[in-house]
This record gives structure tokens, sequence and C-alpha cells, in this order.
């Protein structure tokens, strides 16, 4: 067996492993077979390890035989030969993906293993393993994808999973309308990306990373594009990136993503996911060395989240969202390594983040736990430490920073504001205009809806419910 | 014209015509709805064997072996080809597992008498190519939601009525006003032609609910029970009446206003779902936001665009099928959705709630769904056209994957909720759901020969056209110089038979076309 037979084979499990268990999770409850918390952990268990071990060997040959770059092509998935229309499902092992893949393959069998007992005899341990088991997949997919359509299919992946597990404690409405509200940044993240990659596509004739970033390895590409289309492409995929790293203005979903488990957001929002914008920076980063505008833009865009995520992590009272605000504020260093062209940094960087703030979200609940044992056992609070924040003896200007600070920079609701309630407000009035016309043509005969369930008696309700439907929306 | 080896389309119409008297009989309205399950079922495979017959013919199109409808008219009346093909087992699949997923509770609301004749209606409509029969055939497929509301439920009639009668003078006027050479030149029509082209656009825009011709829709979905609302609506007869009757004889500006209000009607009805607060009209809402999304591909006549709304028209037929079947389910257990609050069903109904979740995301093109590749396709179409439009597509796609959640959150979370009775699917929905999600994944995960078929269909239809498929590839300038080449060149087509007859030269067209005939013949009577 040659080593290029060897390389396609691990690199093919390594995409393949995580697949086989969406697919095996998602289809056996489809049928009405229940699967016991045991099998579903060991299942997974075994999908990270093969997956791991797949990624491990690639890394391994590519050192042994000195190759920086290894395509694994798994043919097109759709092609329209007289068009020219091809989906390719192309992988790339190289610099930039072989460590995050195998980061990603033990953070995510980590969590796996922590989730096993965390969430043990919880009603929703099967459906938390099936969306992680989305999650894994969508994450393994970007890092790997060898086309941008590639990347975009797993980065939906990504979202859908985030959403859905920030709304995992179902039976409460706050989790599920910050799920929602996640969602929403994710949709808007999505269609910029969605539309880059299609101007992208009509630019290079080819969504394939190589006929976009030149046939280099990464990260020494060469963008075959000109300035102008690369600034406004690439501009595109900083909104992608911002949403999906919840940078600014798109910070409000980190702490509202906290509301999932423990486990969830260690993995998302303190490890995985929130780098994911930073690693598409990455990957399209020979886009920034054409346009000194687009690499201004990358900079000031993580100088200013850097600096925002410090400052508000210092206030905030709840250890998982101070948390994911100093992981933003990560974040945005890294975007600015990205956007000063150090690219090794910023994955090293990545890396080492990620696992560390991994550790730390973990570690949280029982560092409460323990806390609250210390106080228990001492019979009265643990004092505070020097570098607690107070309001009490500051400036009149460094009580407006904390007051800013502590509501988050009010950009929810600068984006509620001057986006989300203009166009809710629109279609609200053209739905009002519709259903008068609507009663004009029907001779103001309302329709019966004998099976409807809204009481008269409960309008104080519905008008509640609207108005929490409106917020969810806004 | 090739034969296929049964008479399967007369038969596919037939049996549930027949099937529509046989299922008055039984005073047992429970073994009556087995009686219709069987007809939906023969129906079905019927549509299917045509299917596959077809397919292995390797032809653009064909008629039925012992077709007594050619032999007594003297024309093929019931053609499949390529673009109806897979159409017709759609909506016989539809009809079957609305009918599979009807409660018994419900029986005596939902009349499976009238839905069989719909079905055989409508059958008849995807199967037809003469258009002045496709046009009786769309009026009388008007009439059974009609029917429902004015008889059976005691509804005002009067909103549905007054599209419907404006769609039905428009299509008929329109018809005959048309001049017999009409096609000859499409973009240098004569008054009359003007004239007789606006109507027909009209009549079959405002079948589709273009906005703001789209009230009745939301007035059906209000008035009829819901089961008859997703049967007339999904299918999209207003899409299939403008590629039969307005596409061969519009000329450029008719078919780019078609896509623009399309276009804007996708991007309005997509906001109009995420504000609903009724779960029946948020689907409605989002159904006519994806059905305009495939006329919008549908008149960009592009090779690219053109595939992706033919996979789109499927996809949405499939997964929006799924949705309001879902949404029909919940509604026997709890009545009218109220979107205003939450419902909390999940832990009660986790397999409606898989279900539903996936056949939004299918309906929206969510990757690994059924709706992935076609929305690719169609966007791609559209951005190598005119690029505004396919930004347009991508916001009208983020804004109904937003609502999708939005209410798939409000139905199945946000509360726990205790019931005195069980909500769990009873094995007729669970098998709806198996097979719809199944239909779903498969076609996500392997869309391959769906694309292919689809692909093959949609240049066909452009090479009929006299499109240069050179030029309707991605370039976006000469995207645009093919459409409007396209324009200019169907001049050639023949009226009736412009998506179907590919296969015979223009000559021979014009010498077989029925319509043609028959117009000549009113004009002589």
């Amino acid at each position: 067996m040659n080593t290029d037979l060897i390389l396609q084979f691990a690199g093919g499990v390594t995409v393949v492993s995580p697949a086989l268990l969406l697919l095996v999770l998602g289809m056996i409850p489809l049928v009405g077979i229940r699967i016991g918390e045991r099998l579903t952990a060991f299942m997974t268990q075994v999908s990270v390890l093969t997956g791991l071990v797949g990624s491990v060997t690639v890394l391994i040959l590519m050192l042994v035989t000195d190759q920086r770059n290894v395509p694994i092509e798994l043919g097109d998935w759709v092609a329209i030969e007289p068009d020219g229309f091809h989906f390719h499902l192309k992988f790339v092992f190289d610099r930039l993906s072989v460590p995050f893949t195998i980061m990603t393959f033990v953070l995510c069998g980590t969590v796996g293993a922590f989730t096993r007992v965390y969430l043990h005899r919880d009603a929703g341990y099967q459906r938390f393993f099936l969306f992680y088991a989305v999650f894994y997949l969508g994450m393994i997919v970007s890092t790997l994808a060898g086309t941008i359509e590639t990347l975009f299919f797993g980065w939906e992946l990504v979202g859908l999973s985030s959403a859905l597990l920030i709304a995992f404690f179902q039976d409460r409405p706050s989790p599920v309308r910050n799920g929602l509200r996640v969602w929403i940044v994710y949709r808007i993240a999505d269609a910029a990306f969605l539309i880059a990659a299609l101007l992208l596509h009509h630019l290079t004739g080819a969504g394939d990373f190589e006929g976009l970033m030149g046939s280099g390895p990464w990260p020494e590409g060469v963008a075959n594009i000109a300035g102008s289309p690369a600034l406004i492409i690439g501009l595109l995929l900083l909104v992608a990136a911002a949403g999906k790293s919840g940078m600014v203005p798109f910070s409000g979903w980190l702490p509202r993503a906290m509301e999932g488990p423990t486990p969830s957001s260690a993995v998302f929002y303190g490890a995985l996911s929130i780098h994911l914008g930073t690693y598409l920076l990455l990957r399209v980063s020979p886009l920034l060395d054409v346009s000194l505008p687009l690499q201004i833009a990358v900079i000031a865009m993580g100088v200013v989240t850097a600096i925002f995520g410090a400052m508000t992590s210092r206030v905030q009272t709840d250890v998982k969202t101070a948390l994911g605000f100093a992981s933003l504020t990560q974040v945005g260093i890294i975007t600015v390594e990205i956007g000063l062209g150090l690219r090794y940094l910023a994955l090293i960087h990545i890396i080492g983040h990620a696992l560390l703030r991994t550790l730390q979200l973990l570690r949280a609940p029982s560092l409460l736990k323990d806390y609250f044992s210390l106080e228990d056992a001492i019979g009265g609070g643990l004092p505070t430490s020097k570098s607690s924040v107070g309001v009490q003896g500051t400036s009149s200007a460094g009580r407006w920073l904390y007051r800013i600070c502590n509501e988050r920079g009010y950009l929810d609701a600068a984006l509620y504001r001057l986006i989300a309630n203009p166009i809710v407000g629109l279609f609200q009035f053209a739905g009002r205009v519709e259903d008068r016309w609507t009663q004009f043509l029907s001779g103001n005969k309302s329709p019966r809806l004998s099976q409807t369930q809204v009481e008269p008696s409960a309008a104080s309700e519905l008008s509640r419910g609207t108005s929490e439907m409106v917020e969810d929306l806004r | 014209m090739p034969e296929l080896m049964l008479p399967w389309l007369e038969l596919s119409i037939l049996i549930p015509l027949i099937g529509s008297l046989l299922v008055r009989f039984p005073r047992d309205r429970d073994l009556a709805r087995k009686w219709c399950i069987v007809i939906c079922s023969l129906a079905l495979t019927c549509t299917v064997g045509e299917w596959i017959d077809f397919a292995r013919m390797a032809t653009f199109e064909a008629h039925d072996h012992w077709d007594a409808l050619a032999s007594i008219f003297h024309a093929n009346l019931l053609v499949i080809d390529e673009l109806n093909a897979p159409l017709l087992p759609l909506i016989s699949l539809l009809f079957l597992l609305t009918v599979i997923s009807t409660l018994r509770t419900k029986l005596n609301r939902f009349s499976l008498s009238g839905t069989l004749f719909y079905q055989a209606v409508l059958l008849a409509t995807f199967s037809c190519r003469a258009s002045w029969l496709l046009i009786a055939l769309l009026i009388i497929g008007a009439i059974p939601p009609w029917f429902e509301m004015k008889y059976r439920r005691d509804e005002s009639t009067r909103v549905y009525s007054i599209h419907m009668i404006a769609f039905a003078i428009c299509m008929v006027l329109g018809y005959w006003l048309l001049p017999a050479g009409a096609e000859a030149d499409p973009e240098q029509p004569r008054s009359t032609t003007l004239i007789a082209g606006a109507l027909l656009t009209l009549g079959a825009l405002l079948r589709n609910g273009i906005f703001p011709l789209h009230c009745w829709m939301t007035d059906l979905f209000q008035r009829a029970t819901l089961g008859t609302a997703l049967l007339h609506v999904l299918p999209m007869t207003g899409a299939y009446a403008v590629m039969r009757l307005v596409l061969p004889i519009a000329p450029s500006w008719a078919l780019q206003s078609i896509a623009v209000l399309s276009l804007i009607t996708a991007v309005y009805a997509a906001g109009r779902g995420l504000v609903e607060t009724d779960g029946r009209k948020f689907f409605c809402y989002l159904l006519l936001s994806n059905s305009s999304l495939v006329l919008v591909g549908l008149e960009l006549v592009t090779s690219i665009g053109l595939t992706g709304a033919l996979c789109l028209w499927l996809s949405v037929g499939l997964s929006l099928g799924g949705l309001g079947l879902t949404l029909r389910c919940i509604e026997a257990r709890i009545g009218r959705i109220n979107l205003t609050h939450f419902h909390g069903l999940h832990e009660h109904t986790p397999k409606l709630a898989g279900l539903f979740l996936l056949t939004g995301l299918g309906a929206i093109g969510f990757p690994g769904t059924i709706g992935f590749i076609g929305t690719e396709l169609l966007v791609e179409g559209a951005v190598g056209v005119y690029p505004v439009i396919g930004i347009a597509v991508v916001i009208a796609a983020t804004i109904n994957g937003i609502a999708i959640m939005q209410v798939y959150f409000r139905v199945f979370a946000g509360r726990s909720i205790t019931t005195s009775i069980p909500f769990t699917a009873k094995p007729s929905e669970r098998f709806a759901v198996v097979v719809l999600a199944l239909l779903i994944i498969g076609g996500g995960l392997y869309p391959q020969p769906g694309i292919s078929s689809r692909h093959h269909a949609a240049e066909a239809l452009l090479e009929h056209r006299g499109v240069n498929k050179t030029e309707s590839h991605h370039d976006g300038k000469h995207s645009q110089s093919a459409a409007s080449e396209v324009q200019s060149d169907s001049g050639s087509m023949n009226n009736a038979e412009t998506t179907t007859d590919l296969n015979e030269t223009n000559q021979s067209q014009s010498a077989d076309d029925p319509t043609r005939a028959d117009r000549q013949l009113n004009e002589s009577e």
C-alpha cells in the first residue's frame, strides 16, 4: 500500500466518521428505535477516536513525506457538465486545516466524554448528542473544506446546531428566545457568506480555494482577483465571520448563547464555533493581501472587538458570560493578527486559546460549587479580590463606561432600533392593510375559525404574546 | 410521438375519478377513508409507473398506449414530458399522504370524494397539452375549494370568488383574443397579441398569488380545511399555466415583469411570514414566497436558472407538503395554531417536531436536504442574469429561514405541557413522517439523478426556444443576451406545444398543433 493511498484512506476516514455518526443518530430514532445512553456515548466516542486517528495519521504522513497540501477528492456531488456547474466535494489537509481538525476532534471528544456524565438521565440526552453530531460534522466539514461551497455546507450545520443547543432547555421560554436570536444573527452571516461565495464563484469560475487563492499551499497562495472585487467579497466575508464569531456589532448573541448546557457553551462559544469566523478569515487570507482597505477593515474590526470584549467581560456578574466576553477579546486579537498578516501566530493563538477556554468553561460549574462549599464551611462570604470592579468611588466617566459595558455597548438595542424595528414594523403595517383589504372584499365576514383555541377572554394574554413575539424578532 | 407501455396517464386520472364516486357509498367514513387510501395508492402507482416508463424511453415526451382520448379527439391531449413527469407522482404522493394523515376525527370535515375528484382534475391539468383544455381544467380546478367553503363549511367565498372569476375571465378572454400567429414574433406583438398576452399573464399571476393579488390565498387558508387549501396551492398550477400558456407568446418585458413581480412577492411574503401570528397564514406566506422563487427561476430562461427552478418546484412541493401536513397533524391535536405564545409540543410529539424542522429546512434549501442544490442553482442562475435578483433570492431565503425556526420554537418549545390525551404520532402519521423524511434527506444526499433529469428538461426547453447554450452559461452578460435571444427566437414556437413538443420541428408543430386547429375551427364556426 503506497503512501498516497494511505493518505486518501485516512483523510476519507476523518471526514466519513462524523458523517456516519450523524446518520446513525439521526436515522435510527426516525424508524422508532430508541438508543440507550451508553450506546449513544459509545458511538460518539468511537466516531471521534476514529476521526482523530485518521487526522493524526494524515499529519504524520504529511510530516514524513514533507507534503504541505493533501487534497482528498470525493468527486462531484452534483455536476452539470454542459453548464460547467460542479459541486465538488473536496477536502484539503494543509498547515491550516490539520491543526484545526485535530483540535476539533480533541475538544469534541473531551466535551462528549464530559457530557456523558453531565447530562446523565437528562430527558434531552439523545437530543443533545444528535445536535452535537450535527455540530461535529459541520466543524469537520468547514475545517477541511477545499471549496467555498463545501465550507458553506459545514458552516450552516454549525449554525443550526448552535441555535438548537442554545434552546436545549426547551421547556423554558428564555433559552428558546435566545436560540432564535442567535439563529437570526447566524442567518444574516450565512446570507453574507452565500453572496460572497456566489460572487467569488462568478469571478473565478469555480469555488475551489486553489483557483481562488492561487496554487501555493496555505499561507503562501496569491489571490487571483483584483483589489476592488476582493474588497467587496472580503467585506462580505468579514460580515459572515463577525456574525459567526460574535464580533462587534453582533456581540449581543454571545451571552445569550450561554443559556445552553455547559458542554455546548464550552465547545461552541468558548472554543470552536467562535473561532470559525477567524478560521474563515485565515482561509481566505490571501484576499487581504490584495486589498489594503480590506486589511484595515479587518484590523479595525479586531481592535474594536478586543477592546469591547475586554471591557465588557470585566463587569459581567455571570461566570459563563464573563468567560464568553473574555473569549471575544482573544478573538478580536486573533483578528488583528490575521489583518496584520501574522497567520501562523493567529493559528497558534486560536489553538491555545480554544484549549484553555474549554477547560475554563468546563470547570466553571464545579468551581462555583466549590466556591459555595467554601462559603458554607467558613460560614460567610469569601473575601473579594482586589481585581473586582466596583462602581463606588469612580468618576462620572467611569460610571458611564461601566454602564455601557454592563449593557454590552447597547449593541443589541442599536441593531433592534436601526434594523429590526423598521423591518418588523413595515411588515406588520402591511399585514394590517392586507387584513382590511381582505375584510373589505369579503363584505366584512370574518372566518368562522371553528377550531381556534384563542379565547376572547384571553385578549390580554394574546396581546402579551404578540409583543413577546415581536420582541423575539427584534 | 413515442408511446408508453400502458395508458398510465388515462388510468391515473380515471382511477381517482371513479374513486370519487365509490367513496361516497360507505356510510362508515373510516371504511371510505381506507378505500380512498387504496385509490390514492393506485393513482400513485400509475403516476410512478408512467414516470419509470417514460424515463426508460429516453425521450422528451410520450403519450399513452391505447390512447382513447387521442383516437376520439384526433389529438394528443394527454402527454407526459420531462417537465411534468416528476410532478405527476409528486401530486399523487401529496394526495396519498394527505388522506393517510387525515385522522378519523376529521373525516366529517374533510371531503374524501371531493379530494379524489380534485386529484383527477389536477392530474389531468398537469398532463394536458391542449391550451383550451388546460384553461378549462384550471377553471374546473378552482371549483372544489369554492364548493367546500360554500357548502361544507358555510364560509364566505367572496374573496376567493372575485379572484378566481377574474382569473377565469383573464384566461378565457386572453386566449380567445390571441391571434393565430401570435407566437410568430413575440418581440413585435400586435395590439391584440399585447392585450391577450397581458390578460393571460394577469390570469396566471392571479392563480399563482402574486403580490398584490395574493389575498385569496390567505383567505382560502383561513376558511377552507387545511388539507384542501394545501392540495389546492401546493402543486403550483399557476406556475404550470405560465410555463404552458404565457412563456411561448410572452415578450421580454412580460417575462421580466413576471420575474420582478415574483421576486417582490418572494421577499414580501417572506417578511409577512416572519411577523405572522397565525399558523395557517404563516404557512401560506411561506408557500407563497417559495412558489414565487420558483417562478423567478422559470423566467430567468437560462439553463442553470431553469434547472434550479425545476428542482425547486419538486423540493418545495415535497418539503412544504410535509410541513403543511405536519401543521395539519398539530392542528388535529390543539386546533388552529396561534403563534403568539409557546405551545411546547416537542416532548409529546418528537417525530412531528423532527419532521417540521426537516421539512422547513428543506424548503429553505438547507444543506443536506433536497432543496439545497436547487436553491444553489437558482441563485447561481439569478446572479448570472441579474445580480440584484440573486441577492434578493438569498434575502428571501434568509428571512424564510428565520421565520421557520421561529415557528418551530413557538410550536414545539418554550414551555412544558401536560395533556390528558396522548399526542404521540399515530401509525399513519408516522408512515407519512418516515416517507417524507427519507425523500427529503435521500434527495439531499444523492441529488445527482434528480438534478440531471431537471437539467435535461431545462436544456430541452431552452433548445426548443432557440437559446444558444454557450450563451446561457455563467457569464452574466452572455446570459442576458441569451435571454433576449430566447425572446426573439421564440417566434418560431408553437403556442400550445412550446414546452412539450421538443422533438418535432417548428414546421411539423404548426401542422400538428391542436390548439391552432381548434382556434381555426372556432374562427370558422
